[in-house]
Formats: C-alpha cells, sequence, structure tokens
C-alpha cells in the first residue's frame, strides 16, 4: 500500500509517556511556587526569608544537585555505549549527590524549625515547607529508580534493547534539576 | 450492479475469551476496561440520581421538612461530586477506553497495565468518597469546596472528600497520559492526526486538559489536608492565609474540567451526526480547530466563577472578555453541526435524536453562558438558582444527552445486541421532557432571587409553583433512566443481533466483528481517508450520490471465528488492582491516625510489593502462538513491552 505513512512520528512511546507526564509536574511545580510567592511577605511574626536564609549553603547544595545531572548525562552516555562499569558508577554517583543534596535539605530544615519556623508558624511557613518539601520528596523518588537502576545493572545488565529505563530516569532527574534552579531563584535569591 | 458481501451476524461471545471473575480483575483490555468504566460510572450516575431526587422532593413545597440543614449539605456536596467525578469523567474514560484505540486502528492502548491502574485507582477513589456514608457522613462543603467550608470544620468529611479527589486525579492523570501516547504512537498505518475521527480528536484535547489542570487541583486539596491534619496556614485569614488562592487553583482546575465534561460528548456527537445524516462532518477541521482552541481558551476564563469575590475591575473586565471568546469556537461546533445534517438523509434513531437534542439543549446553556460573562450581569446571578439552571443545561443536556448517544450508537458494537429503538424512542422523550420540565424553571426561580444550597424556603416568595414542577420534571427524568436500565438489560438478553456493521458507519469501528475481538483487528487496518470506512464501501457516481461499491473492507474478524487469527496480546496482571488496594488502604489509614499508622504501613506494604511486582512480572506469556513474537522476548519488566506487543503484531499484519 502506498499510503503506509510512519503515523507515530519517530516518537518513542515511553519517551512521549514521560514527557507529558512532566508537562503536569510543571504545573504542580508552577502552582506551588505560586503559592509561595503569593505568601512569601505573610510571617505572622515569625521569622521571615531574610533572616532564615543561608544563602551560601544552599547554594552548595544546589551545585551539588547540578552536579548530579552532570553525572546523570555521563550515566547516560555510558549506557548508550553499553559499558556497565561506567553505568553503575555514573548512577550511584548521581544517587550519591541526590541523597547529599537531601541531606543538606534536612539539615537546612532543622535549622529552620529550631530558629522559630515551622509548618504551622506562617503562611510563609507552611508554603515553604511545601514547596521545598515537595521537591525534596521528588528527589528521594529520583533516588530510589536510581538505586533500582543500579542494582537491576549488577544484577541483569541494562542493555539498549531491554527497554528506556536509564533514559527515562535521566528526563526525570533533569527536570526536578531543573526545577530546583527555579526554586532557588525565586523562593531564596530574591527573597533576600 | 454494486452489490456487497455482507457479513453474516455473528453471535455475540463473551467480551473476552478469559471470562469469570479474575478475569476481569485482572484484564487489561482496553474494552472489558472500558465496559468496567462504563458499568461503574453508571451506578454512581444512579447513586447520584437518587441524591438528587431527595433534594428535590425536599424543595418540592415550601417549609420542606424530608431532610435537614445538615443532611441537605452532604446530599448536594455527593451530588455534585458523583456527577462530576464518579459518573460524567469516568463515562468518557469508558468510551475513550473502548473506542479510542479502535478508531484509531490500534490493538490497545500503548500502556495496558497502566490502563488496568487507572480503572482500579477510579473505582477505589470513587468507593471510598462513598463510604464516608457509613463513616460519619457524606462530604458537606460542596463539590467546590471553598475553605473555610472545607478547611475549618472538625468532622473529617471534608477529609475524605479531599483525598478521595486525589486519589481520582491520579487515575485520570494516568489515564491521560496514556492516552496522549496512545494517540500520538499508536495510530495504524495512513492514519494520520487529520484522518482521525472527531471523537478522538476530542479525547486528544481532553487528556491534555486533565495533564494541565489535575496538578493544579492537586496542589490545593494537598494545602487543605495539610490545613485540616497538620496545622499548616494556607486557608486560615487570620494569620494571612488566603482562602481566595483555593478558588484560584480550584477553578484553574474546574473551568478546564468543565470543558473535559463536555468535549467528549461533543466528540461522540460528531460522529453520531454525520453516520445518520449520511454525510461527511461539515468542516472537518473547524471542528478539530474549534476543539483545540476550547482547551486553550479553557485556561483563561477561571475567574468568571469568582466575579463576587472582588477581582477588581481589570481582572473582572479581562476574564468577562475572554469568557465571550470561548462562545466562538462553541458556535463554530455548533454551527459544522448543523451544516452537517442540513441537506442531509437523515434518519432519525435514538443516537441521533439524542445528538440533535444534545445540540439544542447545548446551545441554550451555551447562551445563557454567555450571560456569566457580563459581569454586572453575573453578579446578580451569582450563587442562585440561574447558574443550577446554566451548567445543568450544558452538563445534562449536554454531556448527559452526548453520553446517551454513545450508548445508544455503539452499544451493539460493544454488547452484539442492539438497543431497542421503540424503547430508546420512549427514553429519549421522556428524558427530554423530564429534563426540561426540571431545569428550565430554574432559570426564572434565579432570576426571582432563589439562592442555590439553602435547604429549604418560605412560602409566599414566589418560588412555589415553578419549585413544584421542577420536582416533577426530576422524577420523570428518573422514570426515563429506569426505562433506559430496562432496555439496557432486556437488549442485552435477547436484542436485535448487531452484526459489525448496523448504522453503515464511517469509522474503523464498525469494520470489526461486534464484539470486537480481544485483538481487534485480524489485520491492521490501512487508512486512506477520514471516515475511510466509507469510502471504502462507497463511491460517488457523476452527481456526486454515494454508490456502493462491490468490496469487503469489513476486517476478517468480523466473518471467521476468533480462534482462526492468533495475535500476540499482553497478558492478564492482578498487580494494577493491588496497587489501587493498596492505595487506598494508605487513605484510610491516614483518616484514623494514630491507630492508622498500622494501616497505612499495610498501605505502603501493598503498593511496594505490586509495584515491585509490577516491575519485575513476566508479561510474555503469549495467549496463543503466534509467528511475530521476536520484538519482546528479552524484556523483564517495563510496559514498553506492552508496547511492543502490539506493535509488533501490527507490523506482521502489514
Amino acid at each position: 500500500m502506498a499510503v503506509a505513512h510512519t503515523t507515530s512520528g519517530g516518537l518513542d512511546i515511553r519517551k512521549t509517556a514521560m514527557w507529558s507526564f512532566l508537562a503536569s509536574e510543571l504545573m504542580f511545580f508552577g502552582a506551588l511556587i505560586s503559592t509561595f510567592l503569593l505568601y512569601r511577605g505573610r510571617t505572622n511574626g515569625g521569622p521571615d526569608a531574610e533572616e532564615l536564609f543561608d544563602i551560601p549553603f544552599t547554594s552548595v547544595s544546589s551545585f551539588v544537585l547540578l552536579m548530579s545531572s552532570l553525572t546523570m548525562v555521563l550515566a547516560h552516555n555510558a549506557w548508550e555505549r553499553n559499558d556497565q562499569r561506567q553505568l553503575r558508577l555514573w548512577l550511584l554517583s548521581t544517587a550519591g549527590l541526590g541523597l547529599v543534596f537531601l541531606g543538606g535539605q534536612f539539615y537546612e530544615f532543622s535549622t529552620f524549625v529550631h530558629e522559630g519556623l515551622k509548618l504551622d508558624t506562617s503562611p510563609f511557613g507552611s508554603s515553604f515547607y511545601m514547596l521545598t518539601g515537595f521537591h525534596g520528596a521528588h528527589v528521594a523518588v529520583g533516588v530510589l529508580m536510581l538505586s533500582a537502576m543500579s542494582i537491576l545493572s549488577f544484577r541483569v545488565g541494562l542493555t539498549k534493547s531491554r527497554g528506556m529505563n536509564v533514559e527515562l530516569v535521566a528526563l526525570y532527574w533533569h527536570f526536578v534539576d531543573i526545577v530546583w534552579i527555579v526554586i532557588f531563584t525565586v523562593v531564596y535569591l530574591l527573597q533576600v | 450492479m454494486a452489490t456487497i458481501v455482507e457479513a453474516p451476524p455473528v453471535a455475540p461471545a463473551a467480551p473476552s475469551s478469559r471470562g469469570g471473575l479474575w478475569g476481569w480483575l485482572t484484564s487489561v483490555d482496553h474494552k472489558k476496561i472500558g465496559i468496567m468504566y462504563g458499568i461503574s460510572a453508571f451506578v454512581f450516575f444512579v447513586l447520584g440520581g437518587i441524591e438528587a431526587l431527595v433534594i428535590r422532593w425536599q424543595l418540592a413545597v415550601p417549609d420542606g421538612t424530608l431532610v435537614n440543614e445538615e443532611v441537605y449539605n452532604q446530599l448536594f456536596t455527593m451530588h455534585g461530586t458523583t456527577m462530576v467525578f464518579l459518573f460524567v469523567m469516568p463515562v468518557s474514560a469508558a468510551f475513550g477506553n473502548y473506542f479510542m484505540p479502535i478508531m484509531i486502528g490500534a490493538r490497545d492502548v500503548a500502556f495496558p497495565r497502566m490502563n488496568a491502574l487507572s480503572f482500579w485507582i477510579f473505582i477505589s477513589g470513587g468507593i471510598f468518597i462513598s463510604s464516608s456514608f457509613f463513616l460519619g457522613g457524606f462530604p458537606d462543603g460542596a463539590w467546590v469546596g471553598y475553605s473555610p467550608l472545607s478547611t475549618q470544620s472538625e468532622v473529617i468529611r471534608m477529609d475524605f472528600w479531599a483525598i478521595g479527589l486525589l486519589i481520582l486525579g491520579v487515575a485520570s492523570l494516568l489515564g491521560a497520559v496514556n492516552f496522549i501516547t496512545t494517540i500520538f504512537t499508536m495510530r495504524a498505518p495512513g492514519m494520520t492526526l487529520f484522518r482521525m475521527p472527531v471523537f478522538v480528536w476530542m479525547q486528544l484535547v481532553v487528556a491534555f486538559l486533565l495533564a494541565f489542570s489535575l496538578p493544579l487541583v492537586t496542589v490545593g486539596l494537598f494545602q487543605v489536608i495539610l490545613d485540616r491534619n497538620f496545622g499548616t496556614l494556607f486557608y486560615d485569614a487570620a494569620t494571612g492565609g488566603d482562602p481566595i488562592l483555593w478558588q484560584h487553583l480550584f477553578w484553574l482546575f474546574g473551568h478546564p474540567e468543565v470543558y473535559i465534561l463536555i468535549l467528549p460528548a461533543m466528540g461522540i456527537v460528531s460522529e453520531v451526526l454525520p453516520t445518520f445524516s449520511r454525510k461527511p462532518l461539515f468542516g472537518y477541521q473547524f471542528v478539530v480547530f474549534a476543539g483545540a482552541a476550547i482547551g486553550f481558551l479553557g485556561f483563561g476564563v477561571w475567574a468568571h466563577h469568582m466575579f463576587t469575590s472582588g477581582l477588581g475591575p481589570v481582572a473582572e473586565t479581562a476574564f468577562g472578555l475572554m469568557t465571550m471568546t470561548i462562545a466562538v469556537p462553541t458556535g463554530i461546533k455548533i454551527f459544522n453541526w448543523v451544516g452537517t445534517m442540513w441537506g442531509g438523509n437523515i434518519s432519525f434513531t435514538t443516537p441521533m435524536l439524542f445528538s440533535v437534542g444534545f445540540v439544542a439543549m447545548f446551545t441554550i446553556g451555551g447562551l445563557s453562558g454567555v450571560t456569566h460573562s457580563i459581569v454586572p450581569a453575573d453578579t446578580q446571578q451569582h450563587d442562585s438558582y440561574y447558574v443550577v439552571a446554566h451548567f445543568h443545561y450544558v452538563l445534562f443536556g449536554g454531556a448527559v444527552f452526548g453520553v446517551f448517544a454513545g450508548v445508544y450508537y455503539w452499544f451493539g458494537k460493544v454488547f452484539g445486541r442492539m438497543l431497542d429503538e421503540t424503547i430508546g424512542k420512549w427514553h429519549y422523550w421522556l428524558m427530554f421532557i423530564g429534563f426540561n420540565l426540571t431545569f428550565a424553571p430554574m432559570h426564572f426561580l434565579g432570576l426571582n432571587g432563589m439562592p442555590r444550597r439553602i435547604a429549604t424556603y418560605g412560602d409566599g416568595l414566589g418560588w412555589n409553583y415553578w419549585n413544584f414542577m421542577a420536582t416533577v420534571g426530576s422524577f420523570v427524568i428518573a422514570l426515563s433512566i429506569l426505562v433506559f436500565l430496562y432496555n439496557a438489560v432486556r437488549s442485552y438478553r435477547s436484542g436485535e443481533l448487531a452484526g459489525p456493521d448496523p448504522w453503515d458507519g464511517r469509522t474503523l469501528e464498525w469494520t470489526t466483528s461486534s464484539p470486537p475481538a480481544d485483538y481487534n483487528f485480524a489485520e491492521v487496518p490501512v487508512v486512506e481517508a477520514i471516515d475511510d470506512f466509507w469510502y471504502k464501501k462507497y463511491g460517488e457516481d457523476e452527481d456526486h450520490l454515494p454508490v456502493r461499491l462491490d468490496t469487503n473492507p469489513l476486517d476478517p474478524s468480523a466473518s471467521a471465528p476468533q480462534e482462526e487469527f492468533h495475535v500476540h496480546l499482553p497478558s492478564p496482571s492482578y498487580y494494577p488492582i493491588l496497587l489501587a488496594v493498596g492505595i487506598v488502604t494508605l487513605a484510610y489509614g491516614f483518616l484514623w491516625l494514630p491507630v492508622g499508622y498500622l494501616v497505612m504501613a499495610a498501605g505502603l506494604g501493598i503498593m511496594l510489593w505490586a509495584i515491585f511486582g509490577w516491575a519485575m512480572e513476566d508479561i510474555d506469556h503469549p495467549m496463543g502462538d503466534n509467528g511475530h513474537g521476536e520484538g519482546h522476548a528479552d524484556d523483564g519488566g517495563g510496559d514498553d513491552a506492552e508496547a511492543e506487543l502490539v506493535g509488533t503484531s501490527s507490523e506482521g499484519a502489514e
């Protein structure tokens, strides 16, 4: 038949799904960031952004998270070359950097609570913890997926024909990183 | 002389060769999932309808005493929540699931197990919300859940509501991702985007609307849950929180939601009208682009629900203008539907009646909608019965009429036997009369000042007559639904056999057997035109009148037993239902902390078991042996293998 066009337009099924999911996630974080911007000055007598934020510290943890995107790219590259050793190395480094970031967030949260900003202190506090908390949860899910990938790599090896998994995790991970760049700029840098 | 080889009507088999309860619970077949969506949606439709009848009985006469205010609040909250989230949304998911893949010439959706997961999460969420009836009472903060009604009541009812909607949101998001992927990547050869049936286009627009609007209300719902349970101050005005934020988040979702409810019905009507006018859809591309335009504009009009909340003149003017703008693509569609019927060879079958009713009733609802865009007028109408009349004309006169058009149109395809036309016409006319008797008077009531959401009203306000008539109308609607249920049961058992193409249809689903084989198509169709099936049946004479061609464009499965074709299908899986059970267990546990921590732990355990099993599941058990199983042999897990199965078999058939 002459008319047998390729109707999929060359789109990969799993990547199409991941992109549409991430588009949805973009709106999710958009709503969280909007809430924060609405409530940034409503401190209800509690501490405000300027008193709390430690920009040098958060800059370092942001840098750690950005570097994890680099290691993720290296992992993806190793996967494309079918280099299992390198793949494992970079997957685990990415997960490790993610854990360092989460540790930094845990430290930051406990410091803020110590300085008097809790979930129920002010709308500012509620929206700050909700936004950064949901971002942290996304990083944690990413770390879980990276660990699962690494375990699979040890057990059976992640070949190219074995689905799109590394590429999908990479898409997700980069997305979570990009969201953090926005959060760091809007929530931290612009508020002090 | 043109003759055609008509396939004899094959007696309907069970919808799938894997029957039994276990077969349904573990099915990943988009058709079975569609049927389950449809039946559960109708159960919720009856529940929501009973709630509406109690409301109407209470309001039939002044100072009604059937229920007190507390119960009344629960009734209208659950009526709205049930009809929107548990009836219209899942019933359009039912049609989408069953027919979208067939209409694009695919053998299943892109992610069959995720599709099953959507359904099971939906049904768990529906049961979760409805179970509140036995666990302290229905939610009572209205379906819009405005703070402080949602955040400051002490009982857990609104927790049921907020968490239940979160669960339903997950189901819809998974469905949306699945549909977007399926429509973009699984179309049959030659099925370009602009050859897709309008129904499929509308499902695509709806999927995008869901993907972009659900996360907004998700954030709002999380804020309500956090406010209620963890002391956050999002909606606490005393400490600087802003309840108006909830209205923005809710309506940023809620207005696209209106189009999520109506666009699938518009898609159904756009299939039915051409079939029974025996003409192509007038201005196909205009209808498609108008649908997409409605989707885009739908994100820019949300604040017209909030004109009385003090937005300020600039915002009110902007949103008023945007709201008027959205009438343009809607009007385009209405003119195109009328243009489709104009000069057509119309046969007034039951689906056609419902479609014509849809166009007329939706136009009335659309016009009263335009009156809301005029801010001073809206300020008068706000929260009055005029608004109730308006949205019932678009959602009942629109969406529900569209849904019944689809039910009468496709029942024969799904169950192999046609719904009875005579009883169907009784159903239509009863519903049409009852609907107008119920909701047309509400325009007058609203303009006469009757507010909505009041449990009773005093004598002597001039509202008695029309309230009584509306109550009479609502029971006529109930009678029409009983007629429909009788028709459905009777026709399912002993209706006329449908055969593959009972309506002389235009789209691919009519090339398959009724009900379609598990694999839909024995040979993947090759598409050459819009309404491809029609042009394979009919040519044109010199006067451009259709002439039947001497061809048999039916799929081979339509005239031969299913067993003759060996097509590789994804295996059934019980992990989707297990995961849904885990999620709902987690949700129930959350409501009764601290004891609930144990339940939550159990829920998490079930979820982990299901996710792990899902990822590791060997989905490569062929249902029958086949000649093309090579493309998926080495995959240990993940949905792409399922997709490949379907893709591989379609390659094999080309």
